[in-house]
């Protein structure tokens, strides 16, 4: 009986290992798509697009999505990826560090981007609490959502927004972080990413959102009642595409990623409410941009900002959020 | 689960010597699937030190996430108990129509994704309720989610106990002058009792650890709904694995002391049983 069932079990493990290699060998023609998931229907369109050029004839892909910070972690943890997109350039230094992106994967025409957008507010349809920028959102009367800084990567972008926003009105960095810390007094619940705290707001929750501009056209496109406000000052945010360092394609690869910030993948991008990083396109779509339009740069840079502010014990938002609780 | 239960009601087990083979199986298996991710998890916990470990669990925001974390679960427990006992009591020994389609649908908690569960439990009991009841971003939509997960546990370890609860017991106190309250505290409480505690401990390790099911529905705000197992999906995002796999050594040791406790209180009520 037991012989039986090791018989059984060896000869299973044995099918099992030759499937493996199969679907392995079948992989040996793809390329692997690593990106987070906010773009994922764009991605679909564009993969199937890419296709239709020369480059793109016989690639097939595989594509995988997940949280941006997830993904990140998922590559160096030894998930196999020929190209990777983010929603922000920390997740792509992680990969950098690991060796598996090259150290000058920055440099070039688009400093390493595929798409911006920018932060902006988002409100009920009709905008009935008045909400114009940063400063109503630190009214008594406005309860605001936003993802938690330290589970969402891209809720980092609303933090730099709001700070980077007094900071260019020419309050101190005290003055900013304690705005900071007036507007997370105001935040009634931080879901994990942007996503859910977008379908939180959906289900009613909150009269203002921290979102990306694309999400804002994403939802308002779907019919939800809700509209958004650019506020006068807010951060640009640029999201990150690279080919990988040890991918075994990467002619094809450097190809797409060459695709994807060409004027017709460009233009998909703008449809789906993305600002384009090519100059031409950006020019047809015609977001407006806002006055005080600022950079990640303009207040630190991301290595400097991943450690003033995110780190989980001595960061700011760390501080902030103790004091908040203390006086709960 | 049901052996469990059995395991209680037949407190001599019989022990065979041999199988060596099926022996060395089950530890390799249980080594590979149970033992080795959590020696490595410990390991990981441990790689900053005594000093490293402390403060991770000591972090204010930690140790906020891991009271309000503990103290739900016991809630959990405490509800579980008595509503897993009364629905099983009424699978058991209540007719009516459509009892064995209850009984089917007892163990659905199981099989709905917990992310699915609370986005379910958001659409029913969030702002926009069609019940008109709004709880959703508060502690008890914690324990309201958790309660939904666990529900199978102590239904699923009693109805067997019942099934095979020897009713003659019963009828010989009621004739002898027994009120059904007495009959139930002194008959059919204490051959319960085991199965109770069984499906306690396993609904408390559960609701320790849930992530799926509070994640949408708690809000997360740290110091207030914010719990333990979000707390440590929060410092994993901060690439701080250390203090994650420190925070979650802490949520294990908890539940290990628990299902100890429990277990105790489980053998010494089967003593007391026979």
């Amino acid at each position: 009986m037991t012989r039986v069932a090791l018989l059984l079990s060896v000869l299973l493990v044995a099918a099992l290992a030759a499937a493996g290699r199969a679907a392995l060998h079948a992989a040996d023609e793809e390329l692997t798509l690593v990106a987070y998931s906010t773009p994922r229907e764009t991605y679909g369109e564009l993969v199937r697009l890419f296709a239709g050029t020369p480059a793109g004839r016989d690639v097939a892909f595989g594509e995988s999505y997940g949280s941006s910070g997830e993904q990140s972690r998922a590559v160096v943890g030894g998930l196999p990826a020929d190209v990777v997109a983010f929603s922000l350039a920390p997740d792509m230094t992680r990969l950098v560090d690991a060796g598996l992106v090259a150290e000058d994967w920055a440099d070039g025409r688009h400093a390493g981007m595929v798409t911006h957008s920018v932060v902006v507010l988002v409100v009920r349809a009709g905008n009935p609490k008045r909400i114009r920028g940063w400063d109503d959102l630190v009214r008594p009367d406005v309860e605001v959502l936003t993802p938690n800084p330290f589970s969402s990567g891209g809720a980092r972008w609303n933090v730099m927004a709001a700070y980077g926003a007094k900071r260019e009105e020419g309050a101190s960095h005290e003055e900013a972080v304690a705005f900071l810390e007036a507007l997370f007094r105001n935040v009634s619940v931080q879901d994990k990413s942007a996503r859910e705290s977008l379908q939180t707001f959906a289900g009613g929750k909150g009269d203002v959102l921290i979102a990306y501009e694309n999400e804002a056209i994403l939802a308002r496109d779907k019919g939800e009642p809700l509209e958004y406000v650019l506020p006068e000052r807010t951060i640009l945010i640029e999201n990150p595409v690279a080919v990988t360092a040890e991918s075994e394609h990467r002619a094809k690869a450097e190809a797409f990623v060459r695709f994807l910030r060409s004027a017709p993948a460009q233009r998909v991008f703008a449809d789906a409410g993305y600002r384009p990083v090519l100059r031409s396109v950006a020019r047809e779509a015609a977001f407006e941009t806002p006055a005080g339009l600022f950079t990640i740069e303009d207040v630190g840079g991301w290595d400097e900002v991943q450690e003033r502010f995110f780190d989980r014990e001595t960061g700011i938002m760390a501080d902030v959020q103790r004091r908040i609780g203390e006086s709960r | 689960m049901s052996s469990v239960a059995a395991e209680a009601r037949r407190p001599v087990a019989v022990r065979r010597r041999g199988g060596s083979l099926s022996l060395g199986i089950s530890m390799g298996y249980l080594s590979l699937i149970v033992l080795l991710p959590l020696a490595a998890v410990v390991w990981r916990s441990t790689e900053a030190g005594a000093a490293g470990f402390w403060a991770a669990v000591s972090a204010p925001q930690a140790v906020a996430a891991l009271q309000l974390t503990v103290a739900v679960a016991f809630g959990v427990v405490a509800v579980n108990a008595v509503m897993g006992t009364a629905i099983a009591w009424v699978l058991v020994r209540d007719s009516f129509r459509g009892k064995s389609l209850v009984n089917a649908v007892i163990d659905l908690p199981f099989a709905l994704p917990t992310i699915v569960a609370g986005l379910t439990l958001l659409a029913l009991y969030g702002p926009r309720s069609p019940v008109g009841i709004d709880l959703a971003y508060t502690k008890l939509a914690v324990l309201l989610a958790l309660l939904f997960v666990t529900l199978p546990f102590v239904v699923r370890t009693v109805q067997p106990v019942l099934l095979e609860l020897d009713r003659d017991m019963e009828e010989a106190a009621a004739s002898l002058g027994a009120g059904r309250a007495e009959v139930f505290r002194r008959i059919v409480f204490p051959n319960l009792l085991p199965a109770i505690l069984s499906g306690s401990a396993l609904a408390f390790a559960r609701a320790i650890g849930e992530f799926g099911a509070v994640v949408l529905i708690s809000g997360n705000v740290p110091f207030d709904t914010e719990v333990a197992s979000v707390y440590i999906f929060g410092l994993i995002e901060s690439d701080d694995l250390t203090g994650a796999a420190a925070v979650s050594v802490l949520l294990l040791a908890v539940s290990f002391a628990v299902l100890i406790l429990i277990g105790a209180l489980r053998r010494w009520a089967t003593r007391h049983d026979s």
